[in-house]
């Protein structure tokens, strides 16, 4: 780790202070490759999905179960919530702690309330519609490929309010930088699987 | 009382006296280990140096002694499957307990042996061959090794509490579901294998970021050693192969636990789509065990035939297009499940493409000797046996890729076989022979060569009367899994000689076994740090290597980066001395340990189905993750003195 | 280090040797009796050879750069060798010849194996068309087989007419299972939401031996079956022989059947028309505890493949 040499430092001087040490080079590395781990995940939550989207089994089908309103508001309580997470790496970048805290408590906030509406979606679907997870190999697929994206938010909460906590007690430095950063690439990243249930799940079973 | 005595019966496993034989001596040996600790006031070194170590050469330690003892584990029960199948009709083991041994044996071999032996090698060479303090990320290294440890900790359990797996290796839907097979062994092999495989996954990120932005000065890609590039594609293979099979775990283990129809029968599940979802990641397995030995093999083979490896480039070249080819063959692990014959045919015809990058390895391999100075030591001879027989393995397994001829080969003796000639023949004679090639520079000292060159003669004469002879079983109509077979349609002698080879091996390892006891207090010390004119950078510290490794982080220029150096030195080029500077290391840490063991906790409550154990497990690795999150005090410095002293005592400094 | 090499030299065409004489009638696989199974072992001799030379030469570079340079200081020692691109060439395009010379066959095997082979000689009496279709279903651990044209079941034996080719369909009640009878031809899965098919047809009378290899549970190394072979006057006066002197196959009878058990081979003279529906297990509990919801979850697989097997 002490490999780096001497114009290697005064190159990461003009870098962006996640960037600026070695070790938080390497972890923004690492977590892009987590990433993509974690789409192969996803993609294969999506594959199992898709294959058995008609395997309802008599029980309720895409058709019966969905309705357009409440899934339109996790839509956008879960894209706000990725544009505000955004913002907080605009203050990071302008070195503004204040800033970036209170748009990561917005953050946390909506992501909060995505989980409310979701939380409140399934409970419709598996106690008032009589469909849980164990009626069919559909909603086996729906439950488990959206639950995953549920409890990626779930942690990713955890994650983010951990980060708020140290970035109240010791401010901007390079350790917090690439934390905030990498927690924005997360919560990025869950919004990107969000459109595809949207598109994949969502769509796709309203119309087909 | 009579509950109690009921729910006993049912957690512990009953009625067999080999099973109660096991019970004492795991009694036995925990006393003993709890005993010595505590008699020799090991306990605070144990877990100062052991449990909490993030060092690289340490883990990979850990890893290689808890292969070999799952080695010794899945070779037993490889012995009692063979006395089973010696003869027509024997009552060794009943059908159950048949059943639940080749499928430990399998996850056990794969899972248990095969990737961690390859990690442990890769935690001790990687660093040190691209001239590194250490890993990316040496506290999620630990991470990695504790989880691999527990998982297979309570894998190991189910043999004892509750009843092992019994679904095989592969474990088939819907058979491995809850209707057929009740019972708590199927989640042990589902949570077990998990936990596992979540280390593997991170192990996989780790060591691409650690090759990718960690090398020497000067060493770019096409002059890394060629282990170091084995281990840079396996790590994107592993990556990209592992999510799929975490999801497909996850989901059996839902179908099981919570009543989901992914796999079932029932409700419009598809059994086929385990199928497919395992052997998508089954089929890349295979070469995340296969391609790091293809590197241990270039590595050796360069070293004693005294030449750099012939093709280098080529070479490198073969290995990206078998890890891209091998995410496009699954399906020939199932061309007899109704696809249609394009399908078939597709798969048939990338499956044979993968002998194209393999046959031009092995002649590569075979040119690296031709006008070499061929030296025969051990780890030599292991890599030198691997020539032949595994190409017999390559060849049946071209074989196999014929999809017509498959529905003759598809799950008899013959498979067997041929999968045994890949992965013995490959991995295993791979592992043993980077295990005495690296042995020095993990301990300070040489194997034995009289007791290694015996344990070879042996091990390999015996693994060839052992599966040679299964090829033809195979093709007799004798098929993989049968627990016993009647007497007259020829089986039995075949079989016979197949036992005796399979006990050959077993005196085989026994002979490597005893020669680690006996080098430990005989070995020849290597005071040099390079054995065996070697050529790449990990010789070219001293063995053990020091906890920081280089004193001086080495600046390369060409291939085979020590091999020039020492071509420097010979031509009278002196060295500057440079000043010491303070080293920045990683600091130990607990979290690592503790969390897996809440992993264990957690696994051990979902395989009862008991959640007020399993969601506390749970709640305890979100506050370990979250307590590693205010962690900001993780490293230290190593000052000048004590680097002095280090490398005076090594001596590297006058 | 040269005698050993000998010695394995000589123990593989030992093995060879035995396998071209003396047995060959116990390697069911190398022993073809029937035209399926044929052409498959043709297509197993021709990559056999190929394969064979791969490893010959493989062999032969192996021991001559061994013997050559395996010594301390060997003549002709360079360490400067590390490449040549034309030989490199070389070898890469050997393999690719090679699998050219495999692939032209195996496609040409692949595709032929969804028609059915030529028959050698007249259908009996007992069928009206050409070929004669046989339901198989797999129990653990037992294999039932229904003839739908002549209305007669059997269990763990299936007599077939020899020289006619014979359409087996298969399916499975609960665990995966394949059907495998080398002497006639390779395998195919068992599955419960999908119907399977395999063309197999015997040259001569005889008794061939087949047994499920996918390994299905406790009884599995058990679950063995025999196929006969008949002329097609034995075979007549076999069906006859059945529905006159066998059991009638009641439902009772058959639940009793599907239980996870081995048995001893069965014959009846008919059986009930409902299980001609190869209702898989949870089908078949959801009809008896009157659940509606699998019989729906039997639509299901209807469009996903059930209906084919009616084609």
């Amino acid at each position: 780790m002490a490999a780096s040499t001497l114009t290697e430092s005064e190159k990461r001087k003009n870098m962006p202070l996640e960037y600026s040490t070695e070790e938080g080079d390497l972890r923004i590395v690492g977590f892009w490759i987590f990433l993509a781990a974690e789409l192969v995940l996803f993609s294969t939550l999506f594959a199992t999905y898709l294959v058995l989207q008609s395997h309802t089994a008599g029980a309720p089908t895409a058709k019966d179960l969905f309705k357009i309103n409440p899934v339109m508001a996790e839509t956008i309580v879960l894209l706000v919530s990725s544009f505000t997470c955004g913002l907080g790496t605009l203050e990071l970048r302008r070195h503004n702690t204040k800033g970036l805290i209170a748009w990561l408590v917005v953050t946390v906030i909506l992501g909060l309330a995505f989980i409310g509406l979701e939380a409140n979606e399934f409970y419709s679907y598996a106690v008032h519609e009589g469909a849980p997870l164990s009626s069919s190999a559909f909603l086996s697929g729906f439950f488990i490929l959206l639950g995953t994206h549920g409890a990626h938010v779930t942690l990713g909460i955890f994650w983010v309010t951990a980060i708020i906590i140290q970035l109240a007690q010791r401010g901007i430095t390079a350790v917090t930088a690439r934390k905030a950063f990498m927690v924005g690439l997360y919560w990025h990243f869950l919004d990107v699987v969000w459109i595809f249930i949207f598109t994949a799940v969502y769509l796709t079973g309203l119309v087909i | 009382m009579e509950n109690i005595k009921t729910f006993l019966s049912h957690f512990f496993v009953t009625g067999d006296p080999m099973i109660y034989g096991a019970d004492a001596s795991i009694a036995l040996v925990s006393v003993a280990i709890v005993f010595v600790l505590t008699y020799f006031k090991k306990w605070k070194w144990l877990w100062r140096e052991w449990l909490t170590t993030v060092d690289h050469k340490r883990i990979g330690i850990m890893y290689i002694i808890a292969a070999l003892l799952m080695l010794f584990r899945g070779g037993v029960d490889a012995l009692m499957m063979r006395t089973q199948l010696a003869l027509p009709n024997m009552h060794f083991l009943n059908s159950e307990h048949y059943n639940q041994v080749f499928t430990t044996h399998g996850t056990i071999m794969i899972i248990f042996v095969a990737m961690p032996f390859i990690f442990g090698l890769m935690n001790i060479a990687v660093p040190l061959q691209i001239g590194a303090r250490d890993v990316a990320f040496p506290f999620l290294n630990a991470v990695s090794f504790w989880l691999f440890f527990f998982g297979a900790m309570l894998f190991n359990l189910s043999f004892v509490i509750g009843g092992s797996p019994d679904a095989g290796w592969s474990s088939y839907a819907p058979y491995a579901g809850a209707e057929l097979n009740p019972g708590v062994g199927q989640n042990y092999y589902l949570i077990g294998v998990q936990i596992s495989g979540i280390g593997s996954l991170a192990t996989g990120i780790n060591f691409l970021v650690t090759i990718a932005k960690m090398r020497a000065p000067g060493m770019t890609l096409f002059k890394m050693p060629l282990f170091t590039w084995s281990i840079l594609i396996t790590s994107i293979i592993v990556i990209f192969a592992f999510p799929a099979f975490t999801v497909a775990l996850a989901l059996m283990t839902i179908d099981r636990l919570f009543g989901a129809h992914f796999f079932t029968i029932a409700s419009g599940g598809s059994p086929m789509l385990w199928a497919n979802l395992f052997w998508f990641w089954g089929h890349p397995e295979v070469y995340i065990v296969l391609l790091p030995v293809f590197g241990i093999f270039s590595e050796v083979i360069a070293t004693f035939a005294h030449k750099a490896l012939f093709g280098y480039v080529v070479m490198i070249w073969s290995m990206i297009a078998i890890s891209v080819l091998s995410f496009l063959t699954w399906l020939h692990h199932f061309f007899t499940m109704g696809n249609t014959a394009p399908v078939n045919a597709f798969f048939s015809l990338s499956t044979m493409l993968i002998a194209i990058p393999t046959g031009v390895k092995i002649f590569n391999w075979l040119f690296t000797l031709n006008k070499g100075r061929i030296e025969f030591t051990t780890p030599m001879l292991w890599a030198l046996a691997f020539i032949p027989n595994f190409t017999v393995g390559g060849v049946t397994g071209v074989m196999l890729a014929m999809a017509p001829a498959d529905y003759q080969y598809h799950n008899s003796d013959f498979l067997v076989a041929h999968f045994h000639s890949t992965l013995i023949a490959g991995t295993v004679f791979g592992v043993f022979c980077g295990l005495h090639y690296w042995w020095p520079k993990m301990f300070g000292y040489l194997l034995n060569e009289k007791l290694g060159k015996w344990s070879f003669w042996i091990f390999m004469i015996s693994y060839n009367i052992c599966f040679m002879p299964m090829y033809f079983l195979g093709l007799m109509g004798m098929t993989r899994r049968m627990y016993t077979y009647p007497a007259g349609l020829g089986w039995g002698p075949i079989n016979f000689i197949i036992t005796i080879g399979a006990f050959g091996m077993g005196l085989g390892f026994t002979i490597m076994a005893a020669n680690i006891i006996w080098s430990a207090i005989h070995g020849k010390r290597d005071t040099t740090g390079d054995p065996w004119d070697g050529r790449t950078l990990e010789w070219s510290t001293s063995s053990p290597a020091p906890e920081y490794n280089f004193a001086h982080i080495p600046v390369v220029s060409t291939r085979d980066a020590f091999e020039a150096m020492k071509e420097e030195e010979r031509k009278g080029v002196k060295r500057r001395q440079l000043p010491f500077e303070p080293i920045h290391m990683p600091n130990n840490s607990g979290i690592p340990f503790i969390m897996s063991a809440f992993f264990f906790v957690a696994g051990f409550g979902f395989v009862f189905e008991w959640y007020w154990m399993g969601i506390p497990g749970l709640i305890g690795i979100v506050i370990c993750l979250l307590a590693r999150s205010f962690v900001y005090n993780d490293h230290h410095h190593i000052p000048t003195d004590e680097i002095e002293r280090t490398e005076r005592a090594a001596g590297r400094f006058s | 280090m040269k005698k050993t090499f000998k010695m394995k030299v000589l123990g593989a065409l030992s093995l060879l040797l035995v396998l071209l004489t003396g047995c060959s009638n116990h390697i069911a696989v190398l022993n073809p009796q029937g035209p399926v199974a044929r052409e498959q072992y043709h297509l197993i001799v021709w990559s056999l050879i190929m394969m064979s030379l791969v490893l010959a030469v493989v062999l032969i570079i192996f021991i001559y750069v061994l013997v050559r340079f395996g010594r301390k200081n060997s003549k002709d020692y360079n360490p400067n060798d590390t490449g040549n691109r034309k030989l490199e060439i070389v070898w890469m395009l050997i393999p690719v010849l090679i699998c050219v010379a495999l692939a032209v066959p195996t496609l040409k095997v692949l595709f032929s194996m969804d028609q059915p082979p030529k028959a050698t000689a007249e259908a009996p009496r007992n069928f009206a068309g050409k070929t004669l279709t046989i339901d198989v279903t797999s129990v653990q651990w037992k294999w039932l087989f229904r003839y739908p044209e002549q209305n007669i079941e059997t269990v763990n034996y299936v007599v077939i007419p020899k020289g006619v080719p014979v359409k087996f369909r298969l399916h499975a009640y609960d665990a995966m299972n394949a059907f495998w009878v080398p002497e006639l031809g390779g395998q195919q899965y068992t599955m419960t939401d999908m119907p399977m098919q395999l063309w197999l047809q015997a040259d001569k009378p005889g008794n061939y031996l087949g047994r499920s290899s996918n390994y299905s549970g406790k009884g599995f190394a058990k679950m063995d079956f025999h196929v006969l072979a008949k002329s097609s006057n034995d075979f007549d006066s076999w069906i006859s022989d059945i529905k006159s002197n066998s059991p009638a196959l009641t439902m009772t009878k058959y639940r009793e059947l599907l239980k996870p058990n081995n048995v001893k081979p069965m014959a009846f003279s008919s059986y009930p028309k409902e299980i001609e529906k190869n209702l898989n297990k949870a089908q078949m509990e959801g009809k008896e505890s009157g659940k509606s919801d699998s019989m729906k979850g039997m639509d299901m697989s209807g469009d996903s493949g059930k209906g084919g097997h009616h084609e």
